[in-house]
């Protein structure tokens, strides 16, 4: 029995017929309703379980009975590709369901204290029973422990991306990248232990007459801990995306190898590396944890990044969605949208300027 | 300008591979050589060898000597930047600079080697353009990218490229392999051009591009996988294909080979 025979079965198939019977739209979205009403039925009836096992019962009786139907009409590797086709697209719904409720989520929520004060105004002598009361201070703490952090860690991270994938042989180089990838599952708390203990307990007395002192710059330093391994990856990464013909043209035309790095190599990677670096910053404006400790918060604004506590968008929802305020809860919304928000933008604008250098196609 | 390039006893490694075995050969300036030869069998090492591209690769080493009028380009003290300048090479695939415009792949070797007169670099655009033939075709769209020409296009561009920094001996590993017929012959006619000012090294698959365009032909061969290439046979391509002194080569060139 020759596979093809194997595999089709039903269908008549000759060299003369290159066609098969289609399984109609009609039939399919047939099928889906009777594997809810069945999974309905039968969830409901016995009351084994509520509508979210109506739904998997549902979807996992639709799969196998258009498996089983469009078998029968199209024969068995078509109805195979459908109910793969119908699978795939179950997966794709199922992921970018949380994505579509946690946007919605935020701004259903979100929206009520987008005003003014919210933007203009902190914390600073808001009691419980003010309904006012804005995140000005937190904005500014993310946007400049995020900003200080950043510009450690973007040439820190490129750098070391360019020395492992450029000139790093052997030993070291391996080394190296086993920390970079350790370094990837470092827990923000430890970062922030890290910090404390190093910078706010030591270094930072240096500065303050002998006292430890809370800083949104300790912050910073936490963040690029946090941002450093994952900036030396994704650069890493798009930097092999680089073929090794240009980099031999380059060399060819006598251009010595800094250059041809720094002129050929990284303009071409820009677009990759600039979204490593956002998941970074993304990943970095989201951190509750080290602010916590190295920064501590702070209700009233402060411009300074090194002295005093700082608080920051992440750390305001915490603490705003803990409060014992009736008017805290819509806060923490509204800090999220704006956290989110924040992040989106930033993305949006970075994404944009690592275009603009490109040439118009 | 063109200047003369001799191997004596060049062996090369690539780690303890030995990838071609003691070969010497003369290229007279302003000459066209084609290097001929079934795959691996180590023509497209020799001639990387001759401008130190292989060392892009770790581990790669060479042994014997290479001159380029009569300096030797392996001596210690030899700036390998320096040699490249004198040397240039064109790839088998086209390979533009993605992120640059058709007039600054022209003068990318310039430009990164330190030029900035604008006048110079225009100057030196179309001159090196026009030398490739694509003057015509991109005079009006030198503000595109490079990438957005077609194939046989792009790697006029890159001959351009190589010969807009005023090198000496031109090297072309298999350049027309990725085009078709008519942009193969472009390159040809375009080979016979510079052939008055640069000294050519030719790898190709492709017989009779070397019985057409060169003056003096090598031809390459190893006995079995894993050993080093050997060159066989170099002479005049007249005789190579009329009347080889080798019993392989002429297998080869009949296509008795293997």
């Amino acid at each position: 029995m020759s596979l093809v025979d194997r595999e089709m079965p039903q269908v008549v198939m000759t060299p003369d017929n290159i066609r098969s019977r289609r399984f109609p739209l009609v039939a399919n979205l047939l099928v889906a309703v009777v594997a809810f009403a069945v999974s309905a039925v039968v969830v409901l009836t016995t009351g084994i379980g509520n509508w979210v096992l109506v739904i998997v019962l549902g979807g996992v009786l639709y799969l196998a009975g258009l498996n089983f139907a469009a078998g029968r009409v199209e024969g068995k590797r078509a109805a195979r590709n459908r109910m793969w086709q119908a699978a795939i697209h179950t997966a794709c719904l199922l992921a970018v369901l949380p994505l579509a409720s946690v946007i919605w989520t935020l701004i259903s929520k979100g929206a009520g204290r987008l005003d003014g004060d919210f933007f203009g105004t902190s914390m600073a002598n808001i009691g419980a029973r003010d309904a006012n009361g804005g995140a000005y201070h937190a904005i500014v703490g993310t946007l400049e422990q995020v900003g200080i952090a950043t510009l450690f860690a973007v040439p820190l991270g490129v750098l070391g991306a360019i020395y492992l994938v450029e000139y790093g042989r052997g030993r070291f180089a391996g080394t190296i990248r086993f920390f970079v990838d350790v370094m990837t599952g470092i827990p923000s708390i430890v970062a922030g232990l890290f910090v404390l203990s190093f910078w706010v307990l030591v270094v930072s007395k240096w500065f303050n007459d002998g006292n430890p002192e809370y800083s949104g710059f300790a912050a910073s330093l936490a963040l690029t801990v946090l941002m450093l391994p994952t900036i030396v990856r994704s650069t890493e990464e798009m930097l092999r995306l680089v073929p090794g013909p240009l980099r031999e043209g380059s060399y060819a035309l006598g251009v010595p190898q800094w250059k041809t790095i720094l002129k050929i190599v990284l303009p071409t990677a820009a677009p990759g590396i600039v979204t490593g670096v956002m998941l970074a910053v993304a990943r970095a404006a989201g951190e509750t944890a080290p602010v916590l400790l190295v920064a501590g918060g702070l209700a009233r604004i402060n411009f300074d990044p090194f002295s005093g506590g700082q608080a920051s968008l992440a750390l305001y929802v915490y603490q705003q969605a803990a409060d014992a305020s009736k008017f805290a809860p819509a806060r923490a919304w509204t800090a999220a949208l704006t956290l989110v928000a924040l992040v989106l933008i930033l993305t949006i604008a970075a994404k944009l300027l690592a275009r603009r250098n490109k040439l118009t196609r | 300008m063109a200047k003369r390039i001799e191997a004596s006893n060049v062996s090369s490694y690539y780690g303890s591979f030995k990838a071609i075995d003691n070969v010497s050969m003369t290229v007279e300036p302003k000459t066209i050589t084609a290097l001929i030869g079934p795959s691996g069998c180590g023509k497209s090492t020799f001639l990387r060898s001759i401008n130190r591209m292989h060392e892009v690769l770790p581990n790669a080493r060479i042994e014997g000597r290479l001159t380029i009028d009569d300096q030797n380009i392996y001596d210690p003290d030899v700036d390998i930047t320096a040699v490249r300048r004198m040397i240039g090479m064109v790839f088998q695939r086209p390979n533009p600079f993605p992120t640059m415009s058709i007039y600054e792949n022209a003068v990318a070797g310039l430009k990164l080697n330190g030029v900035k007169k604008k006048s110079l670099l225009d100057d030196a655009a179309e001159k090196s353009l026009r030398s490739a033939n694509l003057w015509d075709e991109v005079k009006d769209r030198l503000d595109r990218p490079g990438a957005g020409l077609s194939g046989g296009q792009q790697q006029r561009l890159c001959i351009a490229r190589t010969i807009a920094v005023e090198p000496q001996v031109v090297l072309m590993d298999e350049p027309c392999s990725a085009l078709d017929p008519i942009s193969t012959l472009a390159i040809e006619d375009l080979m016979f051009k510079l052939k008055d000012r640069f000294t050519i090294i030719i790898v190709t698959h492709n017989m009779q591009q070397a019985a057409r365009v060169s003056d003096k032909t090598g031809f390459f061969s190893i006995d079995k996988t894993g050993e080093p290439g050997r060159l066989i046979e170099y002479a005049d391509t007249q005789k190579i294909f009329s009347n080889p002194s080798q019993k392989k080569t002429e297998d080869y060139i009949t296509g008795r080979f293997g």
